[in-house]
């Protein structure tokens, strides 16, 4: 706020005097304005760091290898996640053997809320509740541990799991890169335990064929 | 003894060395933050609820255009003196039997991320305008016949053995290109990816849990 003194005009008397005018700006606003500047360089800087998203996959097996060690899972655990063209997601569950007939159907679905998250936590609840309450246990300070304690307890959680979905994620040839990082993004929101992305073989490309639109 | 005394004037402060403090340190971080070199490539990338950052040292990053160019990069090290890039120049030189003077050695130490074929390389490097050199970057070659992506993530482990991958693709690239490249990273031991993503977070927590079914 400028303070301008000034002298009033003619209310002494008429007489006129020099007009006396000091003018002190008062700096408060301009060095809001710098620490607001700074602090958004400081921040933006800090930020323009790429966020990434770290998966691993298993070493590239031998195709003899392969039928020798698969550990035998049970039928029921296993969800298969078919991703195909305009953000498409089918999955079935169990093996799609066509020695056992009949082979599983194939249910539509896509990445909203109501989506294929659904699914997984309908699998998953098991797995997520307990993480879930354990996160809810950290922040509201029930327990106090450190970051790297809580992401090696919420691993050893999903390693010990025995229930939770083995999920195997397939992608068709006309799927886009975006719907292979959404559904892994899935699996981090769902706290699926064990995941692997493997190749789509031609069982599933015939039951694509013939999959609800 | 005066009962009422004259009211008090709050002190002025006088704010001007404040704003001088202010301008100083603002001016030194406009300085010390580095400009982000132009990337070959536009690239949106995919979002995630993931927060990991990626490592800003000891990193190379393949990047995946949405018309399925790829181009790649990789930094001088944690201690730019260990010059990775020009060496991992002079490797790819003696693969393909094509000498690099050292002028364009050095320069090729100092720029970032490039897409070309490596026939290209010397008429790039000694182009001097920029329209010039977009043209040339088609894209690093990675067909079955002559996989120079390959080649580059070979050389460039051998030269930098830490190093970490990053795979920055378009949210709208093919994902059997993507795999291509992943593929490829297998062949050469690499199992570990970094995707490059933007942060957008999802809260979901025990009440989105659907009914249990009876």
């Amino acid at each position: 706020m400028a303070e301008i003194i000034q002298e009033e005009k003619g209310k002494k008397g008429g007489k006129r005097r020099p007009k006396k005018q000091s003018t002190r700006i008062d700096m408060t606003p301009m060095v809001d304005l710098m620490c607001l500047l700074i602090t958004f360089f400081m921040l933006t800087t800090a930020f323009s760091k790429a966020k990434v998203m770290v998966i691993t996959m298993p070493d590239k097996e031998n195709k003899d290898d392969k039928d020798k060690n698969q550990p035998q899972i049970a039928a029921f655990r296993t969800l298969n996640i078919i991703l195909s063209e305009g953000d498409k997601v089918y999955y079935y569950i169990g093996m799609a053997d066509p020695k056992k007939p009949p082979l599983p159907m194939l249910v539509k679905t896509n990445f909203s809320k109501d989506g294929i998250r659904k699914v997984l936590l309908d699998k998953n609840r098991d797995l997520f509740t307990k993480i879930s309450e354990y996160r809810d246990k950290r922040v509201t300070g029930k327990i106090v541990v450190s970051d790297t304690t809580l992401d090696s307890e919420i691993k050893r959680m999903k390693r010990d799991d025995k229930k939770g979905p083995i999920v195997l994620i397939k992608a068709d040839e006309k799927a886009k890169y975006k719907d292979i990082v959404n559904i892994i993004d899935e699996m981090a929101i769902c706290n699926i335990a064990s995941y692997a992305i493997v190749d789509i073989n031609s069982v599933e490309k015939d039951m694509l064929k013939n999959a609800p639109k | 003894m005066p009962k009422i005394k004259p009211p008090v004037r709050t002190p002025h402060i006088d704010m001007t060395p404040m704003v001088d403090l202010f301008s100083v340190l603002l001016i030194f971080l406009l300085l010390t933050a580095s400009f982000r070199p132009q990337e070959a490539a536009v690239i949106t990338t995919p979002q995630s609820v993931s927060e990991k950052t990626a490592p800003d040292a000891d990193l190379m990053t393949i990047f995946i255009a949405k018309d399925g160019k790829v181009y790649f990069n990789i930094d001088n090290g944690r201690d730019t003196s260990t010059h990775f890039r020009s060496k991992l120049l002079e490797k790819i030189g003696e693969q393909y039997k094509i000498q690099f003077t050292k002028a364009e050695i050095a320069k090729f130490g100092t720029m970032s991320s490039f897409g070309l074929p490596i026939k290209d390389l010397k008429t790039w490097l000694n182009t001097k305008e920029t329209k010039e050199k977009d043209k040339l970057q088609t894209g690093i070659p990675m067909d079955s016949t002559d996989n120079q992506l390959a080649w580059w993530v070979r050389e460039a482990r051998l030269t930098n053995v830490g190093a970490e991958v990053a795979i920055k693709g378009d949210a709208d690239t093919d994902y059997k290109l993507v795999k291509k490249v992943m593929d490829l990273l297998q062949d050469n031991k690499v199992n570990k990816f970094n995707l490059v993503t933007n942060l957008q977070k999802q809260e979901v927590t025990m009440k989105d849990l659907p009914p249990a079914a009876k």
